[in-house]
């Protein structure tokens, strides 16, 4: 990388050196197992039976064209389209040994532990207090100084703690975009999800914001499953452990990121990490 | 800038300064009328402000007096009348922004909300005059709540709903997210979003309802007493402003041009408080 580069932005060199391979490949198990799912926005087929895994405590990075249905795949984890009517999921996605697609999963429980972080950052109107505590109120009745330390704890995760620890009562949507970015996954991470899905988290932000959620996001993984969706090739390879390449709402490739990036096996995996398309 | 057509632009020049006098024409006509409402109000009424007014019922004719028992009033069904509207009107906007956005029901309810917006009043006046008046057999200051109510309704409903429309998908989806169920997502989130928009929509409410005449006159009718009886005619100033305004009596009339200021001065800050919230609102976005 470029050696000119700012001091901050060297926080994210540990996860930069090349990874051992074997690393990975000690005691995974899988913590999400999508199996054929498919997916429709109204009669349009926008998956056509994914079958991959989500391996517990690694960083798995979707990346693929625009359109190709990485995040209508991540938005199916936590049921986020059950929002909007018309839109339905076929197959089986098995959490814990239960499939979250069953019309009986109860999808605020669901939610509570898989967790996510959207392309824009979405502050609540609220201090940034409340915007922490917002999730840790709805299960659970802790008390105001117990609060007051998880509040902390995750702003500390969310690596904001220094910046905003003398103003938690002024309003989360006077930080700048790659702090409240940070803010909302601090948000997340406060209800101590088991996922964290994250739909192109630093699409909104400037390089040294985005590396600071990258280096965030290197080191939750030690806790945290994580699912990224990414436009920027680069940053898979930098955060990931495993890369899946999709492709019009097909599931092209599936790996190990260091072996999809250097050895693809698929024609249009290379094509599209090289830049012949997309 | 070759072969420029100098007739051409020079045309385009002239319709241009046209257009701008005739804009500024209109738009002065519209700023001097109301300056000159504004004016003769204060002109006629500063006059007959005095601590009587306040601490006074109204008179009977050739009598000094004050209009207590009509601001009184006034201030009552107003209440009433934005306590009645004000949380059916935010359930209804809610529930056509939040929970039947894209239904039929919701599109048929807003176009007869629409209705009902601009419904004229002394049609409401006469609606509740048949359904409570003429049920209970005599005028009451509850009647007369009920028919403001019906005023303030139509209002709420809409700006409930426009503000919550404005509140972007991806702050219910990131409270969602979290695990919270709708009702918290909107309680919480949503309305903490739309609270600037929808405080200044009932706000509007109820100025558009301190002036309303023509439903209080069918209703709540006047009382030349105090009375704070909700269940009997109760005096109001917009009717006590008919009555005096037409009266051959100098002091009643002085009464009208006073009770029409004090209108006037109410309608203005809440109109006034209403534009500060929204644009405040606007700045944080």
């Amino acid at each position: 990388m470029n050696e000119s580069a700012p001091p901050s932005v060297s926080t994210q060199r540990p996860h930069m050196q090349p990874r051992d391979p074997m690393a990975n490949r000690a005691a995974l198990t899988e913590k999400i197992s999508v199996r054929d799912v498919r997916f429709y926005y109204g009669d349009f087929l926008a998956l056509k039976g994914i079958t991959m895994p989500i391996y517990d405590k690694k960083v798995t990075a979707l990346i693929g064209p625009s359109g190709c249905g990485k995040s209508t795949l991540l938005r199916i984890f936590n049921r986020m389209y059950d929002l909007y009517p018309k839109q339905r999921a076929e197959g089986e996605i098995l959490f814990e040994n239960k499939n979250l697609l069953d019309p009986k999963q109860d999808l605020n429980l669901l939610r509570a532990r898989v967790g996510m972080v959207f392309q824009k950052p979405t502050p609540f109107p609220m201090s940034i207090y409340d915007n922490i505590a917002f999730g840790i109120r709805l299960y659970e009745r802790v008390p105001k100084s117990e609060l007051d330390d998880r509040v902390e704890t995750a702003l500390k995760r969310g690596a904001l703690w220094d910046e905003v620890k003398d103003k938690l009562n002024q309003s989360g949507l006077g930080l700048s975009g790659g702090q409240q970015q940070r803010l909302c996954i601090a948000r997340s991470i406060a209800v101590r999800p088991d996922v964290l899905l994250l739909d192109e988290p630093t699409s909104a932000l400037d390089p040294i914001a985005t590396a600071k959620v990258e280096e965030l996001i290197y080191q939750l993984k030690s806790d945290y499953t994580i699912c990224i969706v990414t436009h920027n090739m680069q940053q898979a390879a930098r955060v990931a452990d495993f890369t899946a390449f999709m492709y019009l709402g097909e599931l092209i490739e599936f790996g190990e990121t260091s072996q999809v990036f250097t050895k693809p096996k698929q024609p249009k995996t290379e094509d599209y990490i090289t830049g012949r398309f997309g | 800038m070759q072969n420029l057509d100098m007739g051409r632009y020079n045309r385009r020049r002239r319709v241009s300064s046209l257009l701008m006098i005739g804009s500024w024409f209109a738009a002065i006509t519209g700023m001097a009328i109301l300056g000159l409402i504004l004016f003769t109000l204060f002109w006629r009424g500063v006059g007959g402000l005095n601590l009587a007014v306040f601490t006074e019922s109204t008179p009977p004719p050739g009598a000094a007096g004050g209009l207590l028992n009509a601001i009184y009033g006034s201030v009552m069904m107003t209440v009433l009348g934005t306590a009645l509207g004000t949380p059916l009107g935010i359930l209804a906007g809610t529930w056509m922004a939040e929970y039947g956005r894209n239904s039929r029901l919701a599109t048929v309810i807003r176009f007869i909300n629409d209705i009902l917006l601009s419904a004229p009043s002394i049609v409401i006046g006469l609606f509740v005059y048949e359904v409570m008046v003429v049920t209970m057999g005599h005028f009451s200051a509850w009647a007369g709540g009920c028919a403001l109510a019906l005023l303030v309704l139509p209002v709420v409903v809409r700006t409930t709903e426009d503000m919550l429309l404005l509140v972007p998908d991806g702050l219910r989806e990131a409270a969602s997210a979290l695990g919270s169920p709708r009702w918290m997502v909107i309680s919480r989130v949503c309305y903490r979003a739309a609270k600037a928009g929808m405080v200044t929509g009932v706000l509007l409410a109820v100025a558009r309802v301190t002036g309303e005449t023509a439903p209080l006159l069918f209703t709540a009718l006047n009382n030349q007493f105090m009375s704070t009886d909700m269940n009997a005619p109760m005096a109001n100033l917009p009717v006590v402003i008919f009555q005096f305004a037409l009266s051959p009596y100098p002091e009643w009339q002085q009464l009208a041009w006073t009770a029409a200021l004090l209108i006037t001065v109410t309608v203005l800050v809440l109109n006034i408080v209403a534009r500060a919230l929204s644009s405040s609102r606007l700045k944080k976005d």
